[in-house]
């Protein structure tokens, strides 16, 4: 069982997730839920990357000295991760751009509201 | 002390999340998003994952706000308040919530040397890999070597997203003659003058990157992203049609086809070498050589797709027309 | 040699391909290039099927062992839903080239090719992983791709969809990277076979509690398992025909595929379903699915919004079957698998078909069908008795051996949700042969059937929809003998 002091860095990260995710489902802007979306994955490679450390350890790059290092696996996790985040707000944008272009809002309510009217 | 500032940022963070949410204004949640970007990027420096660091610097902070940026210049720069019921969202987010720090209540204190994911798997990689690959950054040798396929994956995540983009934007895009230098900020001469500075450092400074990832934090993808940032600088300040003359969509997709299947080739010579699909120490006689050649190719791969991708995504945006 | 290497050639042949799509302009190159991939990539999955007889394969990628290495590790099961997805994509390429041509700016076929093969390879990937963080950028890859191909419908509501399907796809696909994360941070390992070792000894916990929720949640809304199926009508209605048809005999399939593999291989039929009550909630969800997707399918104008409906009730009685934690019940869910993939390939083809005739697919568009393009309806009717589950078709036997599961059970109040299911579906059915063959329409009746390209395709999938409901010796001793390895049954 650990402390609350050994846990506390995880519950923020929780905190930022729900925050993200909070916009994602809650607000009716395209752009805002995706905004949305970057913080609550960037918030879950917080989570990864804490998880990889090591206490008084350094960067997992080889040195001469005698030294503890960090686990790299989350990194090199995280890195595939960041990528595979960056290429998601790209295909969102562009949708993004369609949809304003075809029903004049990036607004879900009217969205639906136009095609609801149909 | 190194606490106090985890502390600090953390904070920060808590700080900036909670403005994302009340924030209506878009371009101001864009740039707040940059921020929150940045400060993880200093936390993961501190939890001594500077590749990651890096990457997410460039990235977060970097390319993806300035495609959303691109996307808030073609659509509204304000976003009209929601007359959702904030009941059923907020209840999802609670139960998600409280469900993840259920969770954390049995895990492993934080740092703590002795969990398990510090005594298995890891250990062989540090311990074992400058014996078994060669580089001194343990997390090249992993990302490029030992979980070498997931990085296939993703070059050609990175690729689909390009053929995506290309796919959604071309029915909007101006024809060629009919574009205009709608960016051009080339009559601010403290901007010019500095970006004619700047622009030849970033490049030299990416190719720095790209070819010291064995060495230091870096590696492909971080010198495509400055590499590819290098040249948006340069159309943001300098002079967009010189970068769209001389890179065009046709051969910028070209471009990022040839990175993908430099990768995968790669694999597919050492599979005629015999070897397993990407088992580099086919590649040469002595097995370390063989890896050096391998991980110095896959990740050229990963830089020329990254950079010709990066930069078709900009472009793509910006040469989409303004009028419905 | 090439034996050897088939793991990784199922996947890197079509991954290698989409790219290489740039050298081709012609569209019947392009067609016929998809094509001979897409056969050559099912001769692949055949042949490891049968190597699977032999035992398991495992194939160390880059040469490192697992679980330090990616591992693909090919068993009865995956093999058997490679050879699904690959195949199923074989028959809807054969007959897609005039429909793609004909939905598909002209400009854009090379990089829509590309986008293709690149979500059939995505899918070939997730499958076949032996890794938990591989599936990830797999199915990533594929998510992708199909977000892209959807966007491309002509109706403007092709562009919401795809993109509320990116946002909940996304929202999955975190959801299950936390979970992956968490099971790393109590195992250390990232490969399956070793965290199916790993787990159990590492006792349940509140953390591995918490992994599997993610993961079941995050695989349940790429499942479209109800009620998080809600992007996908919208998604397979308004997507080019050739893309529904596609995804509709392919995608859900794989995530089935997933959900089995992480309840049965990771995390162990006793740790979720006695340590867990995942038995009760995966059929309580199944009976959501079944009874409230036919119902909204039978109020569906759109025939493509309808089926996709149908599709959700369908991976209900997948579910459903999975339930039962029998090898009759697991029986009849792998056999729906395939099954349903046929159903549905074969139907949406031919809405394919009608799309390409008509330039519709309301109800309006199948009024005196049956007159006009008399082989099209016929594959209409025949794959919707299908999903009825009417003697002859494949969906009696999937419905048979499901019944049977339940009545094995005791549970004959699941016998009556099953034929409730099917009576609702002969509902929509009839609603269709009423409109195809009772209203001829105003217009003069001219005899407009699809192009046989398209036609001969439909009908080879209507056909092994009629054959595999007789002949099904090869299906079941597939799926038995599957469920046995899934529940560790030895004969």
């Amino acid at each position: 069982m650990s402390s609350f002091f050994d846990l506390y860095n995880y519950w923020i990260f929780i905190f930022l997730m729900m925050t993200g995710f909070y916009i994602v489902i809650a607000q009716g802007n395209l752009v805002k839920k995706i905004i949305g979306l970057n913080i609550f994955q960037t918030s879950v490679f917080l989570l990864y990357i804490s998880m990889g450390k090591v206490s008084g350890g350094t960067a997992p790059i080889l040195i001469e000295a005698d030294v503890s290092y960090s686990n790299p696996l989350p990194h090199v996790l995280i890195l595939t991760a960041i990528v595979v985040g960056v290429a998601t707000t790209a295909v969102a944008m562009a949708l993004i751009v369609r949809i304003q272009k075809a029903y004049g809002t990036i607004e879900e309510q009217e969205i639906h509201e136009q095609d609801a009217s149909l | 002390m190194e606490q106090a500032i985890d502390i600090i940022l953390l904070g920060f963070l808590v700080v900036v999340a909670i403005a994302v949410v009340k924030q209506r204004d878009l371009f101001a949640s864009v740039i707040l998003f940059g921020i929150y970007s940045l400060l993880s990027a200093a936390i993961f420096v501190s939890l001594d994952a500077v590749d990651v660091a890096f990457t997410e610097a460039a990235v977060g902070a970097g390319i993806s706000s300035i495609l959303i940026l691109s996307t808030l210049a073609l659509t509204s720069r304000n976003e009209k308040p929601s007359s959702h019921s904030v009941f059923l969202p907020l209840m999802v987010v609670l139960v998600t919530g409280a469900t993840l720090v259920f969770g954390t209540l049995d895990m492993p204190a934080f740092a703590d040397p002795e969990a398990p994911v510090h005594k298995h798997v890891a250990p062989r990689y540090i311990q074992d890999s400058y014996q078994e690959v060669g580089m001194p950054n343990i997390v090249t040798s992993v990302l490029a070597s030992y979980r070498g396929y997931d990085t296939m994956g993703e070059v050609v995540v990175i690729f689909t997203a390009g053929v995506a983009v290309l796919l959604l934007l071309s029915s909007v895009r101006h024809k060629e003659d009919e574009l205009s230098n709608l960016t051009d900020l080339k009559h601010h001469p403290i901007l010019l003058n500095v970006a004619q500075i700047l622009i030849p450092i970033i490049l030299l400074f990416a190719l720095y990157v790209q070819f010291h990832g064995d060495y230091g934090p870096g590696g492909g993808f971080q010198a495509g992203v400055i590499f590819a940032a290098g040249f948006i600088l340069y159309a943001m300040i300098i002079g967009i049609d010189e970068i769209r003359k001389t890179f065009t969509p046709k051969y910028l997709h070209w471009l990022s086809v040839t990175g993908v299947v430099l990768y995968i080739g790669v694999g597919i010579v050492t599979l005629l070498l015999g070897g397993e699909f990407l088992n580099y120490n086919v590649l040469a006689e002595e097995k370390l050589t063989g890896q050096h050649w391998g991980i110095f190719l896959v990740e050229l791969g990963v830089g020329i797709t990254v950079t010709a991708t990066m930069l078709s995504l900009f472009l793509s945006f910006s040469e989409v027309r303004r009028t419905p | 040699m090439i034996s050897n290497h088939l793991p990784v050639l199922q996947v890197v042949l079509p991954l290698l391909a989409a790219p290489l799509c740039v050298l081709l302009k012609r569209s019947s190159l392009l067609w016929a290039f998809t094509l001979l991939v897409s056969i050559l990539s099912a001769v692949i999955a055949w042949s490891l099927l049968q190597q699977t007889d032999a035992g398991i394969i495992s194939y160390a990628i880059g040469g490192w062992a697992a679980p330090w290495g990616i591992e693909y590790r090919v068993d009865k099961l995956n093999a058997y839903v490679l050879l699904i997805v690959t195949g199923i994509g074989s028959l809807v390429m054969l007959g897609g080239r005039k429909s793609i041509e004909q939905e598909i700016d002209s400009k854009n076929l090379s990089l829509f090719y590309t986008a293709y093969l690149l979500c059939f390879a995505g899918l070939l990937g997730i499958t076949i992983t032996g890794d938990a963080f591989n599936v990830f950028v797999f199915l990533e890859i594929s998510s992708l791709s199909s977000y892209a191909l959807i966007s491309l419908g002509r109706d403007r509501r092709a562009l919401t969809a795809a993109y509320q399907y990116l946002v909940m796809g996304t929202i999955g696909a975190t959801f299950i990277l936390i979970g992956i994360g968490m099971m790393y941070m109590i195992t250390g390992t990232l490969n399956m076979h070793d965290l199916a070792q790993r787990l159990p000894e590492a006792g349940s916990s509140r953390t591995m509690l918490t992994a599997f929720a993610f993961m079941f949640v995050g695989v349940s809304l790429k499942l479209a398992l109800f009620p998080l199926h809600l992007w996908l009508p919208n998604a397979y209605a308004y997507a080019p025909s050739i893309v529904s048809a596609f995804l509709a005999g392919t995608a859900t399939k794989v995530a089935v595929y997933v959900l089995l593999r992480f309840i049965f291989t990771i995390f162990g039929i006793e740790y979720a379903f006695t340590e867990l009550p995942l038995s009760a909630i995966l059929m309580l969800l199944a009976i959501a699915a079944i009874l409230l997707a036919t119902m909204s399918a039978i109020y569906e104008s759109n025939m493509k919004r309808l089926f996709a409906y149908s599709s959700v009730a369908q991976l209900g009685y997948m579910v459903l079957g999975i339930s039962f934690l029998s090898v009759t019940g697991l029986t009849s869910s792998l056999l729906h698998l395939f099954n349903h993939a046929l159903m549905k390939a074969a139907l949406f083809m031919a809405l394919a078909c009608v799309m390409y005739q008509q330039g519709g697919v309301m109800m309006d568009n199948l009024k005196g069908l049956g007159r006009r393009m008399p082989w099209t309806f016929a594959a209409i009717v025949i794959g919707g008795l299908s999903l009825v589950g009417v003697p002859l078709t494949v969906g009696f036997i999937s419905k048979w051996y499901l019944l049977l599961a339940a009545i094995e059970a005791g549970q004959f109040v699941l016998v009556a949700v099953v034929l409730a299911g099917s009576l609702l579906a002969l509902i929509y059915v009839w609603k269709l042969v009423e409109q195809g063959y009772f209203h001829s329409g105003n217009e003069s009746i001219t005899r407009q059937e699809a192009p046989l390209s398209m036609l001969i395709p439909t009908w080879l999938l209507v056909l092994a929809n009629i054959y595999f409901g007789i002949d099904t010796s090869l299906t079941i001793s597939v799926a038995q003998t599957t469920a046995e390895q899934l529940l560790g049954v030895t004969q």
